[in-house]
């Protein structure tokens, strides 16, 4: 019962989520206690001193115990991404650890512990049942030892295991869900910069700014290309933009329209639209869509594109060296 | 809230405040009609660049006051429309065909100067 209370004094973030396990976990460690027939021994030993016992018999068989988890990390093919002498180290940190979280009911350190070993193994390849596998593989592992050492006396081994197995499961369930929330942070990470890397606004002269689309646009990705060439135009002052579609090989009815919007909104801010690179299938689309092609102005080629954008702002190229 | 309507030269400027009323709107329109003949001036320029909300009878208005403004010999520039106000009046069809546009009051300007200037020379 001694966790239930402490994990409420959690963090915030976690107090609702933690509420509802602590609420499953009292109403099932009460049936439990239902099902206890003894009185005089439960006075007696109250559940902290059992995992007293506990934690003191993991102590002492640390070195044995942890033997046999590698070996069975290693019968069962997990973590092949890693050598092992880095398993049996990693084994031995996760074994304290594990230790450590059931004798102090502190799960802080030990959601440190699995962040960081996440951060370390992720980028190895290691996947996530992996991970849950090799700390449900420690929870078989120690409660089999219980077994061993309780194996005569039926009564006490029952309620060593009321007290390990919550605490076990608790366990379990953080590692996991550490591991799970670090893969969440690298790819939120990744989308991140994808989204960023996606959409560059380029300004190639004074009042001139290129927008080269590369790959499948999406609705979302069509918005956000939208939005930063407008306020590109806005804050560059520009005056012709070149948006070069080469590399975009068809986009949809959807997509075409909103091309066709923002060549429309650019023309508000007054800023004039040159398209550049249109493959077959898109000029099929945007024909089926009824663009009215006085409205866009397009161009084979970036270079022709940028070419005329020059004649629009009035510039002129001309070599330095006299044509011979 | 009555919008002020600038004499600069054969110019004349009307700055949009912000949440102009529909009468403000009706008002602004008959002003410019009659101002641009009573001051002979060549082109009107409306700044909205204070509007981030433009729905469609602000737009409707400012399509009108072009048109009409055509018709009285003049020219109009709407300047300073805002990047998520253009997109939006787009997607609502408000798209001010046949209506110039500059980024803001010195682009509007410029414009109106460079025009002017070659059809003097013309």
């Amino acid at each position: 019962m001694v966790f239930t209370t402490k994990s409420l004094t959690d963090s915030h973030g976690r107090l609702t989520r933690r509420g509802t396990i602590c609420a499953q976990e009292m109403i099932f460690m009460a049936k439990r206690d239902g099902t206890t027939t003894d009185p005089e021994l439960k006075r007696t030993e109250e559940p902290s001193e059992l995992l007293r016992e506990l934690v003191a018999h993991l102590r002492q068989n640390r070195t044995q115990l942890r033997e046999e988890w590698v070996v069975r990390i290693s019968e069962t093919r997990l973590l092949t991404a890693m050598t092992k002498e880095e398993i049996f180290a990693e084994a031995t940190s996760v074994y304290d650890s594990y230790v450590e979280a059931l004798e102090t009911e502190a799960f802080e350190a030990l959601q440190a512990y699995a962040r960081n070993l996440s951060e370390r193994i992720i980028p190895r390849g290691v996947e996530t049942h992996e991970v849950v596998g090799i700390v449900l593989l420690l929870r078989d592992v120690l409660a089999r030892s219980l077994f061993a050492k309780y194996q005569t006396d039926f009564r006490k081994l029952n309620r060593i295991l009321d007290a390990y197995e919550p605490a076990a499961n608790r366990i379990a369930n953080t590692v996991a869900v550490g591991f799970v929330q670090e893969r969440e942070r690298v790819i939120r990470q990744q989308q991140e910069a994808i989204r960023e890397l996606s959409t560059p606004v380029l300004q190639v002269r004074e009042r001139l700014l290129i927008l080269p689309i590369i790959g499948v646009i999406d609705p979302q990705r069509a918005r956000q290309l939208t939005e930063q060439l407008l306020r590109g135009i806005r804050t560059n002052r520009a005056k012709v933009v070149v948006i070069d579609i080469t590399g975009v090989a068809a986009m949809d009815v959807t997509v075409a329209n909103h091309l066709v919007q923002t060549v429309e909104a650019s023309r508000l801010l007054g800023a004039t639209v040159i398209v550049t690179g249109l493959s077959p299938e898109i000029a099929q689309t945007l024909v089926t869509i009824g663009v009215d092609l006085g409205k866009m102005n397009t161009v084979g080629d970036l270079q022709g594109g940028i070419e005329q954008a020059e004649r629009l702002l009035g510039y002129k190229v001309a070599s330095i060296t006299e044509p011979n | 809230m009555e919008v002020p309507i600038l004499k600069q030269g054969a110019f004349l400027i009307a700055t949009f405040q912000a949440a102009l009323s529909d009468a403000d709107l009706n008002q602004l329109r008959m002003g410019l009609v009659q101002q641009v003949v009573k001051f002979r001036s060549r082109a009107v320029i409306v700044d909205v660049t204070a509007m981030d909300v433009m729905d469609s009878f602000a737009s409707r208005t400012l399509r009108e006051i072009a048109h009409m403004i055509r018709l009285r010999g003049a020219e109009t520039v709407i300047v300073g429309i805002q990047p998520e106000v253009a997109f939006a009046m787009v997607q609502l069809g408000l798209t001010l065909e046949g209506v110039a546009t500059a980024l803001d009051l010195e682009e509007g300007l410029a414009y109106l100067n460079e025009k002017f200037r070659i059809t003097n020379r013309g």
